[in-house]
């Protein structure tokens, strides 16, 4: 399900729920390659990065880099090639966001990825996207295909003597090519095994060239950036440093799960209840929001927050609770969590934790790549003692295991996904730590499965 | 047995070769048209594609064990996926695979009896929104119910001939439209 419109106009996705959006007919009624043809060979590329940089754009994969920094990185060797490749692995649990623009907005995409290459001079890119997303890969192909005979695309895009080519590259199922070097290992026709970094793929990234990896919605934001004026699209947002408009998903436990659009700054509590029309189950409460897919902190609605020093960053909502914190990529990370990929899951209080725990746990050591001893050994641990714990076999003191495993594989990885293994756990135990021992000491609890039998009688 | 690619995956293989700097970055492309054809990524298809871009069995191997929509063994027809993922199971995975389990009559990982089906347990597949869910082949059945689901598998099991040989991507496409198998239930729009 699709929603737009509940904060503000439609922006980036006007043109969802127009029948036949995906064709190059209707997406160029309502507009599509409009900027292209006033920006390519019209303006300097340098003046594109510099609208990207003033959009404060922070880049929509998870974490939340200034999208026009990172394009600032770029700097060609003689003789070297530069490739844009753009990351629709869409795979981290609760995030469902970028398979929408494809299947509702495809040339949105295209557009914004030639006028992406053209600022970073690429003559080359690549939409890496997951291989499971029949429909949207179908149609971001046809995109492609019809961008083509339009010269959008090829020798001469849009009438210009600047050349592009864009292709759609597939993966095999793995979460972990949704990380940028392991992407690039994947695209190479490697294992998707993460690289390590320095150098960066702004210096050596695919087949060793500089190489910009920004994620699919990122791209999508490009053409309405340079319609509207990089510092005018920032102002669409409601907190400074991290501007724009952005997609908001929302899953588990609401009335209404889905994508949404609406400025970046939204709250958790607005997301939940205005977009995600309020909990599933009258009679139950909310117990706990994972804010950004399954590797952010998760937070619950009777924190609040305590900031009364006016320079802190989250002064503005001193004595609120956190789930009526403005979510961005700074204030998030000052609630102890992160912003991630913006799509919420909500659990009510028929969930124990230590569930929801095994649930992700399992995901996260299915999903190690193997490389690092400390990921690969440390997911499987995790498991093991998450199992033991569920089924009434552990001890408390297994709970403390569970802390000093965490522990262990923070920081001491090539990649990212052992701290984002690690750290939602620990919040999950730190925040939730009586149904962590209420496992430990045997008591009974509401199985995710009878929570949702019940469900289905009411 | 060896193996090759039929003429018209052949001119799509050719195509996608002149994307990339490298020859190896077809790697995958490659290994997911032999699977189209051939079902799994047999030991043939590790020697043909090995041969087909000048790497070791061992380097295509590699390759072919890292990625979860490669299969290591021939599957039934019907590659049924459902999705345990946290957003899924807190609406219901669980009940939705005990509901496949008994319809099929084997266990996740397994083939049916009658060889139409072979069950596999997926991590999130990107429609969380759209819980519980699960994906036959490349198509996605979305907000399911046990009823929806029975439906679903009823039909399927109709239009797959016994016998038929497995063909990833060829998906069996039932006759029930989706909107019947989407849930309208407990609020939900
Ligand atoms: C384990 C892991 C999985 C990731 N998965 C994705 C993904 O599916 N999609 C994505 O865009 N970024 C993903 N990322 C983030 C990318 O590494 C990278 O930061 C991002 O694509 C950059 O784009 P952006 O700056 O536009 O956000 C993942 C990171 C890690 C560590
Ligand atoms: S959790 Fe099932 S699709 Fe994401």
């Amino acid at each position: 399900m699709v929603f737009t419109g509940a904060f503000g106009e439609p922006i980036l996705t006007k043109r969802y729920g127009v029948p036949d959006s995906h064709t190059l007919a209707v997406a160029s009624e309502y507009g599509a390659y409009d900027v292209l043809r006033q920006v390519v060979g019209k303006r300097e590329p340098k003046s594109i990065i510099d609208e990207v940089k003033a959009s404060n754009l922070r880049g929509r994969g998870g974490a939340g880099f200034p999208m026009g920094m990172k394009w600032g990185f770029v700097n060609p060797q003689p003789g070297q090639e530069v490739y844009l490749v753009v990351n629709a692995d869409e795979g981290e649990p609760g995030t469902f966001k970028d398979r929408t623009l494809m299947e509702n907005d495809p040339h949105r995409i295209v557009e914004g990825c030639i006028l992406a290459a053209y600022a970073l001079g690429a003559k080359r890119g690549y939409i890496y996207v997951r291989c499971e997303l029949a429909l949207a890969i179908e149609r971001l192909e046809h995109a492609i295909a019809e961008a083509y005979q339009a010269g959008y695309l090829g020798r001469n895009v849009a009438g210009t003597d600047y050349a592009f080519d864009l292709h759609v590259h597939l993966g095999a199922g793995a979460y972990i090519c949704g990380e940028e070097t392991a992407l690039l290992n994947s695209l190479e026709g490697f294992r998707g095994e993460p690289r390590l970094k320095p150098p960066f793929p702004a210096v050596a990234g695919l087949f060793g060239m500089p190489t910009v990896v920004n994620n699919l919605e990122s791209m999508a934001h490009i053409p309405d950036i340079l319609e509207r004026g990089g510092a005018a699209w920032s102002a669409l947002s409601r907190l400074e440093q991290d501007g724009g408009v952005r997609l908001y998903g929302v899953s588990g436990h609401v009335r209404r799960p889905g994508i949404y659009e609406g400025p970046v700054g939204l709250t958790l509590n607005e997301v939940i209840y205005e977009l995600g029309g309020g909990l599933l189950h009258p009679d139950r409460e909310l117990k706990a929001v994972i804010p950004g897919g399954s590797s952010t902190p998760v937070l619950r609605p009777g924190d609040i927050v305590d900031a009364p020093d006016e320079k802190h960053p989250l002064h503005r909502w001193h004595g609120k609770s956190h789930l009526d914190v403005c979510m961005g990529v700074d204030t998030a990370k000052a609630l102890g969590t992160m912003l991630g990929t913006c799509c919420a899951i909500v659990m009510d209080s028929s969930v124990s934790m230590v569930d929801a725990a095994r649930n992700l746990m399992r995901f996260y050591k299915h999903e190690s790549c193997g490389q690092c001893t400390p990921c690969r050994e440390g997911t499987g641990w995790l498991v093991d003692v998450l199992d033991r714990l569920c089924d009434g076999e552990a001890s408390e003191k297994e709970v403390d295991l569970l802390v000093e495993i965490a522990g262990n594989m923070m920081g001491n990885t090539i990649c990212a996904l052992a701290d984002g293994t690690a750290m939602p756990l620990l919040g999950m135990i730190q925040k939730f730590s009586e149904d962590f021992y209420a496992a430990a000491h045997k008591r009974p609890r509401t199985q995710l499965h009878d929570s949702w039998a019940q469900t289905l009688a009411s | 047995m060896s193996f090759e690619l039929d003429p018209s995956r052949e001119a799509r293989f050719q195509t996608i070769l002149t994307r990339y700097a490298k020859s190896r970055a077809a790697c995958i492309p490659l290994l997911a048209l032999c699977q189209e054809q051939a079902g799994w990524i047999s030991p043939e298809v590790v020697d043909y594609a090995a041969r087909k871009l000048n790497l070791t069995t061992a380097e295509v191997k590699g390759v072919a064990t890292f990625y979860t929509s490669l299969h290591q063994r021939p599957m039934a027809p019907n590659v049924v996926w459902v999705c345990r993922t946290l957003s899924c199971e807190l609406r219901g995975a669980g009940l939705i695979q005990e509901c496949l389990e008994e319809l099929l009559g084997c266990k996740t990982g397994e083939t049916s009896a009658n060889g139409k089906f072979t069950l596999l347990k997926a991590e999130c597949l990107a429609a969380c929104g759209e819980a519980p869910m699960i994906q036959v082949n490349d198509q996605y059945y979305e907000r399911l119910t046990p009823e929806a689901l029975a439906k679903l598998i009823d039909e399927l099991d109709r239009k797959t001939a016994p016998g038929q040989v497995a063909a990833i991507g060829g998906a069996v496409a039932p006759d029930v439209a989706l909107s019947d198998v989407r849930l309208r239930k407990a609020g939900g729009i």
